[in-house]
This record gives structure tokens, C-alpha cells and sequence, in this order.
């Protein structure tokens, strides 16, 4: 038991009809921590993130964020969190501007433009701010995105999937927000199915199978559950988005990024 | 949470009337559906169609009005149908708000969006002809029915758009309410149908209502039709509005 955990869940369980999706989850993560939900398509990681964010009722067990139960303070848990859902959840109509100031609203904040323009600034939006998103490159959705999550910095960021569909570019740039978010010292729980990403990101990685967590710790753990003699397979090849990059030419203003075990970092 | 469920449903309100602003061709095919029947049954059919003394357009338009609104509401489960698909629903009712009021405000929007439709359907009836000597009282009346109408239809619409897999089943459920005015004093007198007809006719809401707003207009008194075409609307109104929250608090269990 973590004594400052931000997000606890216990013995969590979901089912649809005859389907078990979540059989028992057990995770915690600590404050200001980020933690990566590995697991492959149907695995549970969106319902879990789901009844976290308390859009779905557990059908067993308990999940507390913040301090707060998800079901029976629902309404404190959504004040101390947001969600990033698996699709930019934009709104193409509005301008990136407007789609700032309505989660600003709808939060309840003192100065909605204020808030709109500082986020626009950090997620470099401010030049695209007064057009439509739906002018917008998918990189440029996803942080704007991102930007309506953060707006009240809510102490707590479910991430679900917030790369998937993303070209190399406008992932890299989602890393560096990322990134950036628990420097600030946000609490993020994110999932993927992208191996490379959680360990770009994250501080922890709980692995998500068949509806329990069967692995759960630090990078450098998960590779102690190896045999040693597996330990010294190297790759010393580039890896393709390596050479995309080196073709490309631009890393999204980061010097260096992704790349298999061992090689960078 | 209630504490904010005006200031989030205004807020709200005003994110679905910007939508209206920047696409309105909802509006515009909301309204030229109708206005295509109007000008079709007035200038092509109503000569032939016998509704005693006074113009057809007169007779005509309290019908095309509730023909408007039953499509108007289609919208409505279409725009809710498409926040849930992209997502942005989630993000809304994740966020510290009154729940509800995601709903309201798809609501309030039906009933702005189809005030003005029934508006443009009104001035191209007086172009046409139509002529109404009814006071204010007669048409703050009308008004009232037409929005109770629209509030019926519309939380009905609500339960669609929650529903739907596809967009084609959001916007599609309302196909039937379209065609509801067809079987009703609408358009002709119920006393030229046959019997069955006849009889599902006159004990169908759109009757009761037609009946009411043509009386009101042309300052006949209005007879206990009114009271039928208020329960029927209440009723209807009272359910949709039920199931609408009941799918909708179905949707977070």
C-alpha cells in the first residue's frame, strides 16, 4: 500500500451482460506520477479509465480518486479530474479559442479567456486559435485536446489512448505535453497499446490482461521478470521512425525521442 | 450539483446555437421541406380539395407548421447522436457540471432552431395568401401549443439521438412523425375518409391539434379540442421526457 496514492482501486469488476471485462483490478498511483495501462484492444483499459472518470458504474469493488469514491462522490471525483478520450473530443465547429473558453466555462472558472489564451500559448495554438478545428491537422486536435484537459489544472489526467491514429510528428509532440503535464506535478494515468510509448512516459507500467493486472512496477523491474539471458538481446538497428525522422528532418522540436530498448535514453 | 445547472445549461446553449449560426442549413432544409408541401397542396392539389368556405391556405397551414417542427426535431437527435460518436459528450459529462444540462441544452436549441423555421414557413404562408385576423391572445395560444408541441417531440428526439448506432437512425425515427399530419384533418376533413380511417384519424394527437391552432387562427371559439390537444402534448411531452432520462441515466450504469 502506497501511503499518497492519488488513484486506488480495489478489486474492481465490470462485466457487459456475459462479457467480464475487469475481474478484480488492483492499482494505485502515486501523486504526481505517471503510469502507463498497457494492454491490447479489449482488454479493459477504457472501461477502467471510464469508471474512474465515473462515467460507468463499477460492478464490484472500489475505486477512489483523489480521496474520493468514483460512485458515491462522483461530483468532487469530476472536479478533480479530466479525461482525455481516445478521440480528440474537440469541437470542429467551434474555434480552438471557443473550445477552450467552453471547458473554462464549464468548469466554472473566474477568467474563461484568460485561461483560453495562456492555454492556447503553452500548446502553441495561439496562432490557429480564432480558426475552426475543423482546419485542424490531427496533431494539432490532439493538443488542443490536451489544452481543454488542463484547463483548471485538475490534480488528476486519465490519458486513454492519446496517440493512436497519430502521425510520428504529432505523437512526439503529445509526449512532450505529456511530459510536461507531470513535471507540474499532475497525476496521470494513461493507456496504450504501444509498448514504446509507456516507456517513453511513464514512471510506472501496470500491464492490463484478461481483466486483472498481472504485472505492475518501474520499467527496469519489468525487465528483471525476464530471464537474464533474454536481457542481452540489443537492437543496433535504427528503428524505422528513427529514419522517418532522419529523412523527415523535423522531430517536432524534440532532439530525440523514441527508440527501442537501449539504444537512447 | 444543481447549483449550476443554469449557468451550464446556458453555456451549453450557447456552444449548440453557434453551431446553428455557422451551419444553417438545418434550418433552411427544417424549413423547405414544408414550405415545398405548402406551395405543392395550395397551388397543385387544393383546388381539387373541398374544406368548405375560406382559402386552403388557411386550412392548410396549422398542419405544415406541426410537419415542420416533426422534422425540425430531427436535427436533434442527429447533433446529440454526433457529440456522442466524437466523443466530446464524455468530455462534457466528465467535467464538474450539472449532467443534465447537456440534455437541456440540445433541448432549448430544437425549440430556438424550430421557432425560426415555423417562422419562415409563416411568412411564406402570408405570401401566399394566408390571413389570420386572431389577437395577440389567439397567437400567444398558438405559440404555446406549437412549443409544447415541439418540446414533446423533441425530448422524444432526445431518446433517439442516445440510442442510435448509426446517424441514419438518429435523424430517421422522425419519418413516421412526418407523415402522422397525412393521416389526419390536416390536410382534408376527416369526414371524407373511410370508416377505419376516419376513426384513427380523429382520435390521433395531430387532429386534435391542427383542429385547435386552425380554430385559434381563424377566431372560431375553440372547442374542447384545445384540452385534448394540451393532454395529448402534456402526455407525450411527460413520457418522452421520462424515457429521455431514463436512457440517459441508463448510459452511466
Amino acid at each position: 500500500m502506497t501511503v499518497d496514492a492519488t488513484i486506488r482501486v480495489d478489486g474492481l469488476e465490470k462485466s457487459y451482460q456475459a462479457l467480464d471485462v475487469l475481474r478484480g483490478v488492483d492499482l494505485e498511483v502515486e501523486r504526481g506520477s505517471i503510469v502507463a495501462l498497457l494492454g491490447s484492444n479489449g482488454a479493459g483499459k477504457t472501461t477502467l479509465v471510464k469508471i474512474l472518470s465515473t462515467l460507468l458504474q463499477p460492478g464490484g469493488g472500489s475505486a477512489s480518486v483523489n480521496g474520493f469514491d468514483v460512485v458515491t462522490e462522483a461530483a468532487q471525483v469530476r472536479e478533480s479530474i479530466s479525461l482525455t478520450g481516445q478521440f480528440a473530443a474537440v469541437d470542429e465547429t467551434l474555434t480552438g479559442r471557443e473550445n477552450l473558453v467552453l471547458v473554462a466555462r464549464l468548469r466554472h472558472l473566474a477568467d474563461p479567456g484568460r485561461v483560453a489564451d495562456g492555454l492556447l500559448a503553452r500548446f502553441q495554438l495561439a496562432d490557429a486559435a480564432d480558426r475552426r478545428v475543423s482546419t485542424y491537422s490531427g496533431g494539432m486536435r490532439r493538443r488542443l485536446d490536451i489544452a481543454m484537459s488542463l484547463s483548471g489544472n485538475p490534480p488528476v489526467i486519465f490519458l486513454d489512448e492519446p496517440t493512436t491514429g497519430l502521425d510520428p510528428q504529432a505523437r512526439v509532440e503529445v509526449w512532450q505535453a505529456v511530459k510536461e503535464l507531470a513535471g507540474r506535478g499532475t497525476t496521470v494515468l494513461l493507456t496504450t497499446q504501444y509498448l514504446d510509448e509507456a516507456e517513453q512516459l511513464a514512471d510506472r507500467i501496470a500491464i492490463l490482461h484478461e481483466g486483472r493486472i498481472i504485472v505492475n512496477g518501474t520499467l527496469a523491474e519489468l525487465r528483471q521478470l525476464l530471464p537474464p539471458a533474454e536481457v542481452e538481446y540489443v537492437e543496433k538497428q535504427p528503428t524505422l521512425e528513427d529514419v522517418f525522422f532522419a529523412v523527415v528532418g523535423d522531430r517536432g522540436g524534440e532532439p530525440a525521442a523514441a527508440g527501442p530498448i537501449g539504444i537512447d535514453n | 450539483m444543481t447549483t449550476h445547472f443554469f449557468s451550464d445549461t446556458t453555456t451549453l446553449l450557447g456552444r449548440s446555437l453557434r453551431h446553428i449560426v455557422r451551419s444553417p442549413d438545418t434550418i433552411i432544409t427544417t424549413a423547405v421541406m414544408p414550405i415545398a408541401m405548402l406551395l405543392l397542396f395550395v397551388y397543385v392539389f387544393g383546388g381539387a380539395i373541398d374544406t368548405g368556405s375560406g382559402s386552403y391556405v388557411d386550412y392548410l397551414l396549422p398542419g405544415i407548421l406541426l410537419i415542420t417542427i416533426a422534422s425540425g426535431i430531427s436535427y436533434t437527435a442527429f447533433r446529440l447522436f454526433l457529440d456522442l460518436q466524437g466523443g466530446i459528450f464524455e468530455r462534457f459529462e466528465s467535467l464538474p457540471i450539472a449532467r443534465s444540462s447537456v440534455l437541456w441544452a440540445h433541448v432549448l436549441t430544437s425549440l430556438v432552431a424550430n421557432l425560426v423555421s415555423v417562422v419562415a414557413v409563416v411568412l411564406v404562408a402570408l405570401l401566399m395568401g394566408f390571413r389570420s385576423g386572431a389577437g395577440v391572445l389567439a397567437w400567444l395560444a398558438v405559440a404555446g401549443i406549437l412549443v409544447v408541441f415541439t418540446l414533446a417531440l423533441t425530448w422524444l428526439a432526445v431518446v433517439a439521438g442516445l440510442t442510435a448506432k448509426t446517424s441514419d437512425g438518429a435523424s430517421g425515427f422522425s419519418y413516421p412523425l412526418i407523415f402522422l399530419p397525412f393521416i389526419s384533418s390536416a390536410f382534408v376533413p376527416t369526414d371524407s375518409m373511410p370508416g377505419p380511417v376516419a376513426a384513427f384519424a380523429e382520435h390521433q394527437p395531430v387532429t386534435s391539434i391542427v383542429d385547435s391552432i386552425r380554430d385559434l387562427l381563424a377566431q372560431q371559439p375553440v372547442s374542447a379540442d384545445i384540452w385534448v390537444a394540451l393532454a395529448w402534448c402534456l402526455g407525450i411531452l411527460a413520457v418522452g421526457y421520462a424515457l429521455a432520462m431514463a436512457t440517459f441515466h441508463r448510459k452511466t450504469a
